[in-house]
């Protein structure tokens, strides 16, 4: 199974004390959507943003799509960053520009060579497949609910038609309807994007078996247990069967 | 009794200390951002000469820094120059040196009021606004969202602020001196009763164009100091709401301390350069 990123005995600490990531080997398959769960304060984000380089571990080997990220220079980080697509936790839509505008600014910046008139049409289509009403195409983040801000960040993170699609926690402070409503729309992306990766870190036990072909469990900055859903059900780790009873439950 | 005595000098001490200590930290902690804004300036400013050059935001910032601060530089201006006046008036009228009132008010307001008020003023509206929009990019993951996207936020968001408050504040700056200078002009022949010919007659023996020159480049180094330090504040902000507020408030206060203490040594460079290379 060909992999799209793999991490081997990456560490990191941000005090010189304390690791938040304490050897994490990790291969996470290409073409599969891929769920990063475990309990609060594991390293769950902070793996996430290692994958994106954004943060640079303490030790380590990190490869993205083939290429080891350490070993990259800046616009080569740059270059291979347009290759991945983030919908951030609380989309981190830009507030000073429209939905529209969002979703047109990655394009501006990366397809200099495109009229505006293509930024727009790419726009729009990647909008309206995210589910998102034109109506509301020229608001900005302020007056648009959660749910369509998950949507217009959703169709930002397409706009570059990534190779590797990250959600972080997507589906926190939203009710269980738009929770639903965002399960699905990463099971329908990831089904328009035939080959890319989708990476979710989440808390949502239920949404990770439901939508996910492959789950990591993290905990104490370690992976716990990663494989195929049903690994995690014939799994006799007391921790696993105890985060999966309680996870399970509540949902 | 003894130990009454030992224990309240104890506490004399710890007060003594606490009060020491706690200036010695705001030094300590000012030096320190400074430091750090010195840094954060160097690796910043190099994207000016990177493509893609931004100069859509940084008309975008110029039309923030400059235009938006138009009126209230006038009005402060306008305010500064009849006050400054009117003491300088009260002053020389006992030695009988009215005449000397304009080219007074001139020197003092092209060289250090206007260049200073000028940078406190803007640094306060336009500083702390950059500080605060910052923060809140920062903590609303919307500087990690460019980052990314494959754009330098640097090079986005901090180069095109520092070169618009570098262009913004000499021209800022000239508006104040200008209508200063009105204001002084209103008050000293209108109010006063001075004759014109001898006011301006005065000013242009006195005031030369290089002490001009003088405030608009002090305005052009404040400009670069306060958007330094207060993009520097909001772009590593940390910590929801609070951490913005904090980064705010510190951008401008380090602003403005530093504008004062640059003006100073700015003063001093600028004097010495001038006595030795251009009256010689």
């Amino acid at each position: 199974m060909e992999s799209a990123v793999v991490l081997q005995d990456v560490k990191k600490t941000f005090d010189g004390k304390d690791y938040v990531l304490n050897g994490i080997n990790l291969e996470i398959p290409r073409g599969q959507i891929t769920s990063i769960i475990g309990f609060s304060g594991t390293g769950k984000s902070v793996l996430l943003k290692h994958i994106l380089g954004l943060i640079v571990p303490t030790s380590g080997y990190i490869e993205v799509l083939g290429r080891q990220l350490d070993t990259m220079s800046v616009p080569e980080l740059i270059k291979m960053r347009t290759k991945l697509g983030v919908l951030f936790q609380y989309a981190a839509l830009f507030d000073d520009m429209t939905a529209l505008e969002n979703v047109i600014f990655p394009l501006k910046e990366h397809r200099s060579k495109d009229s505006p008139a293509e930024w727009e049409k790419i726009a729009r289509g990647k909008l309206s497949d995210s589910g998102l009403d034109a109506k509301h195409f020229h608001k900005l983040p302020a007056e648009l609910s959660g749910g369509m801000r998950k949507r217009v960040g959703l169709a930002r993170a397409l706009a570059l038609n990534p190779d590797i699609l990250l959600y972080d926690e997507p589906t926190t402070g939203l009710d269980p309807i738009l929770t639903e409503m965002v399960d699905d729309l990463i099971a329908d992306t990831h089904k328009q994007n035939p080959g890319s990766t989708s990476i979710v870190v989440s808390h949502d036990l239920f949404a990770a078996f439901r939508i996910s072909d492959y789950i990591v469990m993290l905990d104490k900055g370690t992976v716990l247990l990663a494989g195929k859903p049903e690994v995690f059900h014939k799994s006799e780790n007391e921790l696993v069967k105890k985060f999966l009873s309680k996870g399970l439950k509540q949902e | 009794m003894i130990q009454v005595w030992k224990n309240n000098r104890e506490r004399v001490n710890d007060a003594i200390d606490g009060f020491f200590g706690s200036i010695a930290k705001w030094w300590v902690d000012f030096f320190v951002d400074c430091g750090r804004a010195s840094i954060f300036f160097y690796r910043s400013i190099t994207f000016l000469f990177q493509p893609p050059f931004r100069t859509e935001e940084l008309i975008k910032h110029l039309e923030f820094i400059a235009n938006k601060s138009v009126i209230i530089i006038c009005m402060t201006g306008m305010f500064t120059g009849l006050a400054m006046s009117y003491q300088i008036f009260l002053g020389f009228q006992l030695v009988n040196a009215t005449n000397l009132v304009g080219p007074t008010v001139g020197l003092g307001i092209s060289r250090e009021l206007g260049p200073v008020l000028t940078g406190l003023i803007v640094a306060a509206r336009a500083g702390g606004a950059m500080a605060a929009r910052l923060g809140t990019m920062r903590v609303s993951e919307q500087i990690d969202a460019l980052e990314v996207m494959g754009i330098e936020p640097r090079q986005y968001l901090i180069a095109p602020r520092i070169l618009a408050a570098f262009i913004a504040m000499p021209l800022l700056c000239g508006i104040f001196v200008f209508v200063a200078m009105m204001g002084s002009h209103l008050l000293c022949i209108n109010l006063l009763g001075l004759d014109p010919a001898i006011f301006w007659d005065k000013i242009s023996m006195w005031l030369n164009p290089g002490d001009i020159y003088q405030g608009l480049i002090k305005a052009a180094v404040f400009g670069v100091t306060f958007a330094t330090v207060c993009c520097n504040q909001g772009f590593y902000a940390k910590g929801g709401a609070k951490g913005v507020g904090d980064a705010t408030n510190q951008g401008v206060v380090n602003s403005m301390v530093l504008i004062i203490i640059l003006n100073f040594f700015m003063t001093n460079v600028i004097r010495f350069v001038y006595v030795t290379f251009i009256w010689t």
